[in-house]
This record gives structure tokens, C-alpha cells and sequence, in this order.
């Protein structure tokens, strides 16, 4: 069997601007696949040629094994898709909005009906009446979007951004709900910027950068790839951070340093034996640290690592050659 | 597959694509008819203004006007044709407002017919302008206006305004498809009014210079406005070419029907 999407050397431009600059993704059945990318990185262009509202200028894609230009129809029957911005009418209920778009579905009025019923008890919405979707609040609203997307069961569920602007409980609320899907064989293509909800939901992340995919994998293999573990250590005064970084191995790789946090951070390659090389130097040089901690890189140094754009990000990165 | 996706299949094999087409346009159409549920004041509003055009020329303007017959005779079919006009301007304002909302990204990524949006947006608006004829109708027959026409003439008469109104809404999304913004509304807007009064509608060409009696003679509203006079008689002014309010709207219908829903097949470029 294919895999559920295929995106074979996709491009698109605007004017001057590749909004995706052969782009190639890969997603198999029943997985959670992040694409995990700055603004502007073509996220969102990508998913809108994938869910058939747009038009690639180059390259192929098949979402369930069918092309999404020639046979857009097919495509169309077996996804959902929740965009950026609701995608709701939002002079209507919200039991309204679900009959509508069942109709469209063509499951006929009384199936239209009783899916629009257990979608609202699902979500919890069952009891917001005849109230206008303009007056629901910004949970509310995502959870009837995500409802709209699910009326037909969907293979395949595109989620672009999905908890963009939702407060943290909100948010919590669109993560179980995408997380219970997943247990029924769903497959999801997700976008985000937070880095957290790839590592949170996604079975394999993308990392999107200008509007390719620079790297791809779990979210501890891209973890690993920034240079495995790190040790981070916060010193009583901050005035000493110049001299206990020219403490350490030259091996060390990129550091990070936080004046304001009196903190500096650097990958090591051998865990406990570079625990223990830090915590002796600063002794011997008589520079008293608060705290010292040795732990897994997150996903947003591997990100900023991957896409190069650690400056842009505002971290005082510096080379430890340099700083030595 | 899913269960729900065996009951669309079954109904898609049993319905084929023009009963699909023909169902997915009633479902748009009762979008548009929920909407006027929820919105009866806005309604109201639209049905209320063609009425006070017709009042305002009828008693304050109105009273001098030197035109063969009554007044009111001249009046009425003119402000009712005015009225067609306008309803240029709500078919734009209503499809661009839709085209920049976000439901129209879900429309396009679900296997409806491609064209049931338009279809239920020019339902809607032919059911309110139907409605509208009505209430100007028994406007102006409460302020004195009488028909003097068989039912055949009448329901012709009415028949031409709802052409002519028919060919306004698809240039109205021809309109909104090409300028897309809520800005640009305001544009047309402002040209529609001269446009509008640009015509035979409140005045008659001989009472004014020659070269706006030939513009105003040209503009196929007023081919639509003496026509409907005629078929309602009681009016002297026979000033012509009846055939011209059927071909002048289908000229406009063969050349902005078919530009407007290419234009909004290829919205995904």
C-alpha cells in the first residue's frame, strides 16, 4: 500500500517568492507527521496544495494514493482539514454549521442530523444552542472547526497550526482531541511553530526552512543531531562567565550563554567524565556555581541548529573557540 | 472505509453528479435563506431603502416632472428596474465578504459541485429581489400607482425586471471575483449610483441636453424600464425596441456568466 501522502519535488512561487522550493515529505498510514518550520517557511502553502486549494506550479503529490490535481475529487472525500483561521460559518450555530457541511458530504438530511448531534456531544458543544459561531469563544470555535473536519472520518487530517492563539487549556483540549484520533487510525499531517507540540503528537517531524525540508526524523533523532547532551550551569556572578568559559575543553562545541540568567549551556560528548572535568575547573579556579545540570538538548536548540538561524532567535551563541 | 464514507459513496452511485449538483446547491441556497433567519432587521433594512427612492422622487421630487400620462405611472416601473440595478451592489458585497472568509476554504476542500456556491448566492438574492418587487409594488399601488395590464402583461413585466436583475448579480460576482477586497466594494459602489440614475428610470431623455438623452437611451436599464412601462400601460411612452430588455440582459448573462464561474474555478491558482 502507498503512503498516505506523498509530496514528490513540489514547488510553488509567488512572484519572485518560492513559497515551496522542492518540497518532498513522506507520511505513512495511521502516523502523526510534523511539519515544524518558522513563519514563512511554506507550511501553510504546503497544506493547502495537499488539501486541493492550491495548485502546485512543479512536482507531483498523492494524498491516499490519489493525485491531488487530476483526481481532486478523490482527495477531497477522504481528508479534513483544519486551517489557520476557523473555517466556519460564523453566522450560523454550531449544529447548523455541522448539518451544512454533512449535506455537502452528501450523507443525506437525517445521517447529516444525528453526525452533527454526536459530534457536538463529543466536543462538548451539545448545549450551545441556536448561538452564532461569532459569539463562541476561541476554544469553542477550534473545537467546532475540528468537529467539521471529522464529519466524514477521515483518512487523512491536515492541521495547520491548530492551537495558534488558543490559551493553554485550550490548547490541552485540541492535543487530547488529535491524540484520541490518532488511536483510530487516522493519519494527521500537523504544522506548527511550537516546537512542543511536535514533540508532544508527532510520530516523525519535518523541519521546513524556506520552503524545503532540511531534516526529518523522530523527535529525539533531530535531538540527538544538535549534538547529544548538554550541561548547563548557572554561576553566583555573573561577572565570572568569561573565565569559566575559558575553563573548558575546546571540544565542546557551540555554547550558549545567558548573562541575565548568569547561565551558560554546552553540548558534551562524554556525559558523567564532562560533569565531573566542569565541576573540578570551577573549583580549582574558585568560581562558585549554583546550580549545575546535565540534560537532553530540547527541540528548540536542535531547530535553531538545524535551520541556522540561532542569531535571528536572539541567543547569544558563540563559538567556544571564540570565547576562549 | 468508514461508515460514513460507504453511505456517500452509495448515495454518490445512485445519485449521479447533476442530482449531487442540483442538492449541494439547495444546500448553499439554505445557507443564505438562514442567514435572512438570523438577520431579519438587515433584511428589513434592504427591502425598506428601494421604498423610500420610490417615496423620496414620488412626493418631493417628483411633482413637477413633465411626463406624458402620470407621474407615478413613469415612476414606479423606473424605481423598479433602479432597484434591479442595485442589487448589483448587494450580490458583490455578499460574495466578496464570503470569499474572505475562511468557510470558503473548507467548501473548496470538500467534494461538493464546484459552482453551488454561486448557484445558492443567485438563488438568495433572486428570492429577495422577488420579494422586493413585491413590496415596491404594493407601495406604489398604495400611493396611487395602478397597472393597467392583463396578468400576462404584469407577470412579463416582471419577468423582464427579474432578468435584468438576473444579469446585474452575475456581473456582481464577476465584480467581486476579480477585485476580491472589501476596499474595492466601496468603489463600485460610488460608480453604481450614476450608473443607476444614468437612465430613464426618474426622468425621460427629452428633458435633457441631447447627449445625455443618448446615453441615458443606451443604457440597457432603460431598456428595461420602458419595456416594463409599456407592459403595464398607462404610460404613453412607447419610446421603442421591447426586444432590447431581453437581449440586452442575455448579451450581459452570455459574457459574465461564464467569465465569473471560470474565474472562480481557477481561485485556486
Amino acid at each position: 500500500m502507498t503512503d498516505a501522502i506523498v509530496a514528490d519535488g513540489v514547488r510553488k512561487r509567488y512572484g519572485e517568492k518560492a513559497a515551496l522550493d522542492d518540497l518532498h515529505l513522506t507520511v505513512g498510514h495511521g502516523t502523526v507527521h510534523g511539519l515544524l518550520g518558522p513563519n514563512g517557511a511554506g507550511k501553510t502553502t504546503g497544506v493547502r496544495v495537499l488539501t486541493t486549494l492550491l495548485r502546485p506550479d512543479a512536482g507531483r503529490a498523492t494524498v491516499g494514493g490519489y493525485d491531488v490535481v487530476r483526481q481532486a475529487d478523490q482527495v477531497r472525500r477522504r481528508i479534513g482539514l483544519l486551517g489557520q483561521h476557523a473555517a466556519l460559518d460564523e453566522e450560523l450555530g454550531g449544529r447548523q454549521n455541522l448539518e451544512m457541511f454533512g449535506r455537502l458530504y452528501h450523507l443525506g438530511a437525517r445521517r447529516a442530523r444525528t453526525r452533527a448531534d454526536e459530534l457536538l456531544e463529543r466536543f462538548g458543544l451539545a448545549d450551545t444552542g441556536t448561538k452564532a459561531v461569532k459569539q463562541y469563544s476561541g476554544g469553542m470555535r477550534r473545537r467546532l472547526d475540528l468537529a467539521a473536519s471529522l464529519i466524514t472520518e477521515p483518512q487523512v487530517l491536515f492541521l495547520d497550526e491548530p492551537t495558534t492563539g488558543l490559551d493553554p487549556r485550550s490548547r490541552a483540549e485540541v492535543w487530547a482531541s488529535v491524540r484520541s484520533l490518532v488511536g483510530g487510525g487516522t493519519t494527521v499531517l500537523l504544522t506548527t511553530q511550537y516546537l512542543e507540540e511536535a514533540d508532544q503528537l508527532a510520530d516523525r517531524i519535518s523541519v521546513v526552512d524556506q520552503g524545503r525540508v532540511i531534516a526529518d526524523g523522530t523527535a529525539d533523532e533531530l535531538k540527538a543531531r544538535t549534538g547529544g547532551d548538554r550541561v548547563d550551569v548557572v554561576l553566583r556572578d555573573a561577572g565570572q562567565l568569561g573565565a569559566a568559559l575559558a575553563l573548558l575543553p575546546i571540544d565542546v562545541g557551540e555554547v550558549s550563554v545567558d548573562a541575565d540568567r548568569r547561565l551558560f549551556s554546552a553540548p558534551v560528548a562524554d556525559r558523567m567524565g564532562a560533569l565531573t572535568q566542569v565541576v573540578r575547573a570551577l573549583q580549582e579556579a574558585g568560581i562558585e556555581a549554583e546550580d549545575i545540570a546535565l540534560r537532553r538538548p530540547t527541540l528548540d536548540e536542535a531547530f535553531l541548529h538545524l535551520t541556522g538561524r540561532s542569531e535571528d532567535a536572539g541567543a547569544d551563541a558563540v563559538r567556544a573557540g571564540e570565547a576562549v | 472505509m468508514s461508515a460514513v464514507g460507504a453511505v456517500e459513496t452509495a448515495r454518490e452511485e445512485r445519485g449521479g453528479r447533476v442530482s449531487l449538483a442540483l442538492s449541494d446547491s439547495w444546500t448553499m441556497t439554505r445557507r443564505e435563506l438562514a442567514h435572512w433567519a438570523r438577520q431579519p432587521v438587515q433584511v428589513a433594512v434592504g427591502l425598506v431603502f428601494p421604498v423610500m427612492i420610490l417615496l423620496m422622487f414620488g412626493y418631493l421630487i417628483g411633482g413637477g416632472r413633465e411626463v406624458e400620462g402620470k407621474y407615478i405611472d413613469y415612476l414606479v416601473p423606473g424605481t423598479l428596474a433602479l432597484t434591479m440595478a442595485f442589487g448589483l451592489e448587494s450580490t458583490m458585497i455578499a460574495v466578496t465578504q464570503d470569499l474572505n472568509k475562511g468557510v470558503i476554504d473548507r467548501f473548496r476542500s470538500m467534494p461538493m459541485a464546484n459552482g453551488a456556491v454561486l448557484v445558492g448566492r443567485s438563488v438568495a438574492d433572486m428570492l429577495q429581489s422577488a420579494v422586493g418587487l413585491a413590496v415596491m409594488t404594493g407601495v406604489g399601488y398604495a400611493i396611487g400607482w395602478r397597472a393597467h395590464a392583463s396578468a400576462g402583461e404584469f407577470l412579463a413585466a416582471l419577468g423582464l425586471l427579474m432578468l435584468f436583475r438576473f444579469a446585474m448579480l452575475w456581473i456582481g460576482i464577476q465584480l467581486a471575483l476579480v477585485a476580491g477586497k472589501p476596499e474595492m466594494v466601496q468603489a463600485v459602489q460610488i460608480l453604481v449610483w450614476p450608473v443607476g440614475f444614468l437612465s430613464n428610470a426618474i426622468a425621460t431623455p427629452e428633458s435633457m441636453p441631447d447627449w445625455l438623452g443618448t446615453v441615458v437611451e443606451w443604457n440597457p436599464m432603460s431598456r428595461t424600464a420602458t419595456a416594463v412601462r409599456e407592459l403595464f400601460g398607462g404610460h404613453g411612452a412607447g419610446a421603442g425596441h421591447p426586444w432590447a430588455a431581453v437581449i440586452w440582459p442575455l448579451a450581459l448573462l452570455a459574457v459574465f456568466f461564464p467569465l465569473a464561474l471560470r474565474r472562480f474555478g481557477a481561485l485556486s491558482k
